[in-house]
């Protein structure tokens, strides 16, 4: 392989990672409710942007009185209160009285929740794109990788890397709470099955509001990682949720691990079709996959296959 | 079909009728004369909104066939507007061919289509279905601004449109049904009231029955001999047709067509339509789209209203009012899913029983 190639795959290796890290936490968020509720969140792109707008405005106050390390941190805290307020809220009073009622139903009730969130996020702070005040991940600049022969330099970000770890982090941090905490462990019991958990005490209404904000939460996070990553604060941002949905077919509905693997592979699918294809596939090959799997593979790579009873 | 007590149906052919009743029977008296009444009254920015609004009632009915009746759920309403649209307008610009012609064939080609993605339906339920479907939607958008002969762009750029040439009405001048909006009414609404008359027919056959059973219980339909796979891809392909005939009336209904008018927005819309108005209601289709053509512009009047002539309240006006018709939208898809799942097609059933069983309900 010649350098200029080895360069470009490195490139583009680098960052279908870093892309499918983000990818990989969205598709979570809406695995977790999925698995928890039944379902499917169409407004989880919105909960991303809603997240990543507190995540800006808390920043905004708290910058004139803090600085530094501490201002992100508070300003994280602040938006993981209000995503868990939001979560639990929307638990509360769109979801709950939709329970038992048909998939469509359920469906448009989420598409309605994303229109009120864009109206609200518009009429409170517009349209145009708005800079974040400070550096939410750490690292500035970037590196140069040298590749002997190669024409042109490689630069690469840091900002990505920290991206990725932060991601990592989190998934660890989600693993460890529903192996070993008491209510982790009583959202896996009510996923595998409703009746029986309840039946050992375990509040429905408690593991639902759980999953809810903590959907919220992660979504926040990858939103405001997203706008820390590109221009700012924008109305883009639920697109890039809408990217997640071929995601979790591919790694099947109710799988936390298909999500994370899923999203990897699709970002990585993504960019070598643009690097090497054509850079306009990016927007559609994901759903070209979908199809496959679709037909393939119905419950994805991962997911638990259903048996449906009349 | 459910009716007061005390009519009795002593024959098959009175059971059969669709409109059994003299109340029901003035009553589409009532609208008739109302329709071919109204363009002697209204003005052109009336008309408009009326013709608007046909277009996204046989959209509606053509997607309440597959959603309502059929119970597959479709979030890509706007790839297959687009289907008919782009079919519609480029057998015009290539072919010559004089719209009549082009509209039936752009209709055959979007039932195609519909078909065509219906496939995977067998294997796909609820869920999986909306993500497929919204996978066509995506897909078919990407062709729209890649596939540069499409509209005649050489560049991919997604603002190009393709030109509609003018069509006449009976090849008369005066009637061009691009902009002139009482011709166009003769040719929209009459193609409505040739769908409702056409889709509440086909409720009464036997495949439209299988439509029914196959959203009740498929599997059960499945054991009474119902075949599934054969009935779900011709629910796509009819339900397509219609939405085909829409896509094209919206081509005929302009200058020029882009991308922008079939995003996943207008496949929400749609869907909002037929919750709002009542799935698995043909008169709901049509109370669904007037709703959501007319709600943008009752809160545009309102807000113009509150507004007065302030220029600083009208810029303020100017600012909120997108995301307050955005915001209002997504209310009522919410109040109405929580609060009468049913829709307005309910809402008026309820206030007719009110007035009738009035003052004894019980």
């Amino acid at each position: 392989m010649n350098p200029d190639e080895l360069q470009k795959l490195i490139r583009l290796l680098y960052t279908g990672f870093s892309d499918g890290a983000i990818l990989a936490l969205i598709a979570l968020g809406l695995v977790l409710v999925y698995k928890a509720t039944d379902v499917i969140n169409f407004a989880h792109g919105e909960f991303m942007m809603l997240g990543a707008y507190v995540g800006y405005q808390s920043l905004v106050w708290l910058s004139p009185v803090l600085e530094g390390p501490l201002l992100i941190i508070v300003a994280i805290a602040l938006m993981t209160v209000i995503s868990i307020g939001v979560g639990v809220l929307v638990e509360r009073l769109i979801l709950r009285p939709m329970i038992g009622e048909s998939v469509i139903s359920v469906i448009m009730i989420t598409i309605g929740m994303s229109n009120i969130i864009q109206a609200l996020v518009g009429g409170i702070w517009g349209k145009s794109p708005r800079a974040l005040p400070a550096d939410i991940l750490p690292g500035d600049g970037r590196f140069e990788l040298i590749i002997e022969g190669a024409r042109r330099p490689l630069f690469l970000s840091h900002t990505n890397l920290w991206g990725v770890v932060i991601v990592m982090l989190i998934t660890a941090a989600l693993i460890l709470f529903f192996r070993y905490s008491k209510h982790g462990i009583a959202m896996r019991a009510a996923a595998d099955d409703q009746q029986a958990a309840m039946s050992m005490g375990i509040s429905i209404r408690v593991v639902f509001a759980l999953a809810w904000s903590l959907a919220a939460v992660t979504a926040a996070a990858a939103g405001l990682m997203i706008a820390d990553l590109t221009t700012g604060v924008s109305g883009n941002i639920p697109g890039v949720g809408l990217r997640a949905f071929p995601v979790i077919i591919l790694g099947g509905l109710d799988s936390i691990a298909g999500a994370i693997i899923g999203g990897f592979a699709i970002a990585l699918i993504e960019t070598f079709a643009s690097g090497y294809i054509d850079p306009s596939l990016k927007d559609v090959i994901p759903y070209m996959v979908l199809l496959v799997v679709l037909m393939v593979r119905p419950y994805g790579l991962f997911g638990q296959t259903r048996i449906e009873r009349v | 079909m459910p009716t007061q007590s005390g009519i009795f149906h002593e024959d098959y052919a009175s059971d059969m009728q669709v409109r059994p009743t003299t109340a029901q029977r003035v009553r589409i008296g009532l609208v008739l004369a109302l329709i071919v009444a109204l363009p002697f009254v209204a003005d052109v920015g009336t008309m408009r909104i009326v013709n608007r609004i046909a277009i996204a009632a046989i959209g509606a009915i053509g997607l309440n066939i597959l959603t309502g009746f059929t119970g597959q759920i479709s979030l890509g309403q706007g790839a297959f507007l687009a289907v008919g649209a782009y079919a519609c307008g480029l057998l015009m610009v290539y072919f010559q061919l004089p719209w009549t012609l082009a509209v039936i064939i752009a209709c055959f080609i979007t039932a195609v289509v519909g078909g065509v993605f219906g496939l995977p339906s067998l294997r796909l339920k609820g869920l999986y279905l909306a993500v497929a479907t919204l996978a066509a939607q995506q897909i078919v958008e990407w062709i729209i601004i890649r596939w540069d002969p499409i509209d005649g762009a050489v560049d991919g750029k997604a603002t190009d449109a393709l030109n509609i040439p003018p069509n006449y009405l009976l090849g008369n001048e005066a009637w061009r049904l691009n902009d002139n909006e009482y011709a166009f009414y003769i040719v929209g609404m009459g193609l409505l009231v040739l769908v409702v008359i056409a889709t509440m027919n086909l409720f009464r056959t036997h495949f439209g029955r299988a439509f029914i059973a196959i959203r009740d219980q498929d599997i059960a339909a499945e054991v009474m001999g119902v075949n599934l796979f054969r009935y779900k891809v011709m629910a796509f392909a009819i339900s397509s047709f219609l939405v085909g005939l829409a896509g094209a009336l919206l081509a005929l209904h302009s200058t020029a067509i882009s991308f922008e008018r079939f995003t996943i927005e207008v496949s929400i819309e749609y869907l909002a339509m037929i919750i709002i108005g009542g799935l698995g209601s043909i008169s709901g289709s049509i109370y669904g789209a007037t709703f959501i053509i007319l709600l943008p512009e009752v809160l545009r009047n309102i807000g113009r209203a509150i507004a007065g002539s302030d220029p600083a309240s009208i810029a303020e006006f100017n600012r909120i009012l997108p995301f307050a018709q955005q915001g209002v939208f997504g209310v009522v898809i919410v109040l109405t899913l929580i609060l009468e799942s049913e829709g307005i097609q309910r809402i008026w059933r309820n206030v007719k029983d009110y007035f009738r069983l009035w003052p004894f309900s019980y």
